[in-house]
């Protein structure tokens, strides 16, 4: 973890020279481009995209958490399985899809504060065993609680039927897109101004943070609980798109997917979030087809990990910084 | 920023490349149904073919393949051959959503057939009525699936297991009266429903504990039914779990009878999983509504070995690999009984018809209000690795009525094996 956190460091560090776009444009861009893409794609393309969409909420504010504060979370599944589950609970009585997902995060915020009170005193190995374990609880208090949250097989999620001019697929596509793009563009603010340079004081060197007169604490709970209140924005959007929520949907193996998908993406950079919420859906669905290719479809439900393990073996070999930080065209003068 | 901007060009073109191999191939049938071609129907299913149900429950889907091949050889039906898409979902509902939609929306399959499992499939019921797929014997017997108002579209195949726990129950209350009888079940619809049926011959269970298959370890719940003094353990559990608990219990120096669930009950699969403990199975009781394998003398055994060894690559005969080509039996007698012009609603229309009559023991109970499948069973106990019929089949329904024994034989499948229009 050092290892990496020093290279992205040094390439964050240096002063950016480069000229930025505005956050609003490429949101507003991005706006567009899914639009286009929603009355383009099949159906299955579209609930995939729709599926990126969802993932970009945790892995942008997963890889702020990480990459710019330095705290490793190996539980953001668990807090994806809060915003669901509070999302599920709250449908089915109240059946307010967008006060639904609001509650969702508030809940999923509060959840936060309260890890990332205790993460805050814990540095290297500790922290990761704690939010370790917080992953591994989900199905215990699943089935601990069955009469609340109905064990494995979890709960259904009312939901009513999208606007008439719209697909199923479309309206789950607008839906997480537009609460990825939000996300983006809250991340991209806080991090551009004093919080970002907080984050990032604190993560280089806690002693001159705080010399400094940052609060060192207060800005890692701060840095947990905006991350945490994505992570369950993106568990809200997935309890939505498949109608139901169980705990076999936010496994050990999501947060740790989770955490390669940022690191192959380039940790720190909102950008590499994106590509690693693409390689989630992408990934595995090459592994689909592989295993399919190969004609045992046994193999599909563990090629997938294998698949991730040596895409992330050879990114580091090749591109240390993540697949964000390869800039092909850089010496071609492109803008 | 640049970065980002790039960053989503590249993940634009990669969607649209990706999606450039899913296109083509649609429909040239008349009807313009999903998946119904002049020459070929294309149908999948969910399946654990790994993961903690996949102990027996992976040989289900191979079956209904190889019975299909062995239609698809003989012509088809009504000139189609039928395509039958697997797809694992690891008995994980998370994973039933994904695999269902990829089924639905990109191999636009024509129905989703024999989807196993309750926590799974009960995901995916919304999901298949919004998107009008009918929904084809499901490989489980809840009661979730027979709800004709609210899911037009889903049949079950199994007995439901609140007919399956009466029938168990009343065995019990006839062979074990007096005795302490307690209830070990999943902690879901098929743990739920069983106990209902079970409590509404017996009354209330004299201690009941649930288990769920993300957890191999039933160690506490065994020794609070053995602290309990049960002398009779009613087991509504997915085969690997029913040899858990039957090794666990011995372990512990827990001897009571057991009465396990059909779906658990499987001897071959439960032996290959208790290896050297196998001897434990003697004596359990358990229920069935299709022929058993070890009974070669019956007709529809020998139709399916012989399926088996020319279709199935001859894998080992097991009542799963029964009831597979029994799933897969009743799919091909609606298929004829929609007729040529195959449509979605046109299968519905056929399977509510009724009127099938197969393998099973008793006939199955579809009509315009009842979407179960199979009205009851016959009770089997383990001699000698094996299971044997005791007694008669029974029949009863979901609710409060008697559970009455069902006289009519069996009948005999077609000489060619394969259902006539």
């Amino acid at each position: 973890m050092t290892v990496v956190r020093d290279r992205v460091t040094t390439r964050i560090a240096s002063p950016p020279m480069r000229r930025r776009l505005s956050p609003l444009l490429v949101v507003v861009a991005g706006a567009a481009i899914v639009v286009a893409l929603t009355y383009t794609l099949p159906p299955f393309r579209t609930y995939q995209l729709a599926t990126v969409g969802a993932y970009l909420c945790v892995t942008a504010g997963l890889t702020v958490l990480t990459g710019l504060n330095g705290q490793l979370s190996l539980g953001h599944g668990a807090l994806m399985a809060t915003g669901a589950y509070t999302l599920a609970l709250w449908q089915n009585k109240f059946n307010l899809l967008a006060v639904g997902i609001v509650v969702a995060v508030l809940v999923t915020t509060a959840v936060g504060a309260v890890i990332g009170l205790a993460a805050a005193r814990l540095r290297g190995p500790y922290l990761a065993g704690l939010t370790l374990a917080v992953a591994v609880v989900v199905p215990s208090i699943t089935s601990t609680f069955d009469e609340t949250f109905n064990s494995d097989q979890g709960l259904s999620v009312i939901l009513n039927p999208p606007p008439e001019s719209l697909t199923v697929e479309q309206w789950q596509a607008w839906l997480c897109w537009g609460a990825a793009l939000v996300t983006v563009f809250v991340l991209a603010l806080l991090t551009r101004g004093r919080f970002g340079r907080d984050m990032r004081a604190v993560r280089d060197d806690e002693t001159a943070a705080r010399l400094a007169g940052i609060s060192i604490a207060r800005t890692q709970v701060a840095a947990f609980v905006v991350s945490a209140a994505c992570a369950g924005l993106g568990g809200a959007l997935f309890a939505v798109m498949a109608q139901s929520v169980s705990p076999g949907a936010f496994p050990l193996t999501l947060s740790l997917f989770l955490l390669m998908a940022i690191v192959i993406g380039g940790l720190g950079r909102l950008s590499g979030a994106l590509i690693g919420a693409v390689l989630l859906v992408a990934l595995p669905a090459v592994a689909h087809e592989i295993g399919e290719a190969a004609g045992s479809q046994r193999l599909e439900g563990n090629l997938a990990l294998t698949f991730f393990g040596v895409v992330l073996v050879v990114v580091m070999l090749a591109a240390p910084g993540g697949l964000a930080s390869l800039r092909p065209f850089k010496k071609k003068g492109h803008r | 920023m640049k970065r980002t901007a790039t960053a989503l060009t590249a993940a634009v073109l990669l969607a649209v490349s990706g999606c450039s191999n899913s296109d083509g191939g649609g429909s040239n049938s008349s009807a313009d149904t999903p998946g119904v071609t002049d020459t070929e129907i294309v149908v999948g299913t969910h399946m654990p073919l790994t993961g903690p149900a996949a102990a027996g429950y992976s040989k289900i889907a191979p079956a209904t393949k190889a019975y299909f091949d062995y239609v698809n050889a003989n012509g088809g039906v009504h000139g189609r051959k039928i395509t039958y898409k697997i797809m694992d979902d690891g008995y994980n509902p998370a994973n039933t959503q994904q695999v269902v939609r990829q089924l639905v929306l990109q191999d636009k399959v024509f129905a989703i057939l024999n989807g196993l499992g309750t926590p799974t499939h009960s995901g995916v019921l919304d999901f298949l009525k919004t998107n009008r797929v009918p929904d084809l014997f499901v490989a489980s017997g809840s009661r979730s699936w027979n709800q004709p108002d609210k899911y037009p579209g889903t049949f079950g195949f199994n007995p439901d297991y609140t007919v399956e726990g009466k029938i168990l129950a009343t065995h019990v209350k006839t062979e074990h009266a007096g005795k302490k009888v307690c209830f070990l079940g999943q902690d879901d619809d098929f743990g739920r429903d069983s106990l209902a049926g079970i409590e509404k011959v017996l009354g209330p269970v004299a201690a009941k504990q649930s288990y769920v298959t993300s957890n191999p370890n039933v160690g506490p719940q065994m020794g609070a039914l053995k602290a309990a003094g049960c002398q009779v353990v009613m087991l509504a559990t997915v085969p690997g779990f029913t040899a858990l608990s039957i090794g666990t219990a011995a372990k512990i120096g827990f001897k009571p009878q057991f009465v396990v669930s059909n779906v658990g009950s499987d001897p071959a699969t439960l032996a290959k999983t208790l290896g050297a403990a196998a001897p434990l199975l003697e004596g359990v009781v358990a229920a069935n509504y299709l022929p058993l394998v070890n009974d070669t003398a019956n007709p529809w055994i020998q139709l399916y070995t012989k399926v088996n060894k020319e279709y199935n690559a001859g894998a080992e005969m097991d009542n799963n690999v029964v009831y597979g080509m029994s799933v897969a039996y009743l799919f091909v007698q609606s298929l004829q009984s929609a007729g040529k012009d195959l449509t979605r609603d046109g299968i519905i229309e056929a399977v509510k018809k009724g009127g099938f009559t197969g393998p099973g023991l008793v006939p199955v109970r579809y009509s315009a209000t009842d979407h179960s499948g199979y009205g009851g069973e016959q009770l089997t106990t383990i001699e000698g690795g094996q299971a044997k019929w005791l007694g008669k089949p029974f029949r009863t329904d979901d609710g409060d009525g008697a559970v009455e024994v069902y006289e009519q034989a069996a009948v005999a499948p077609p000489a060619n094996g394969i259902p006539a229009a």
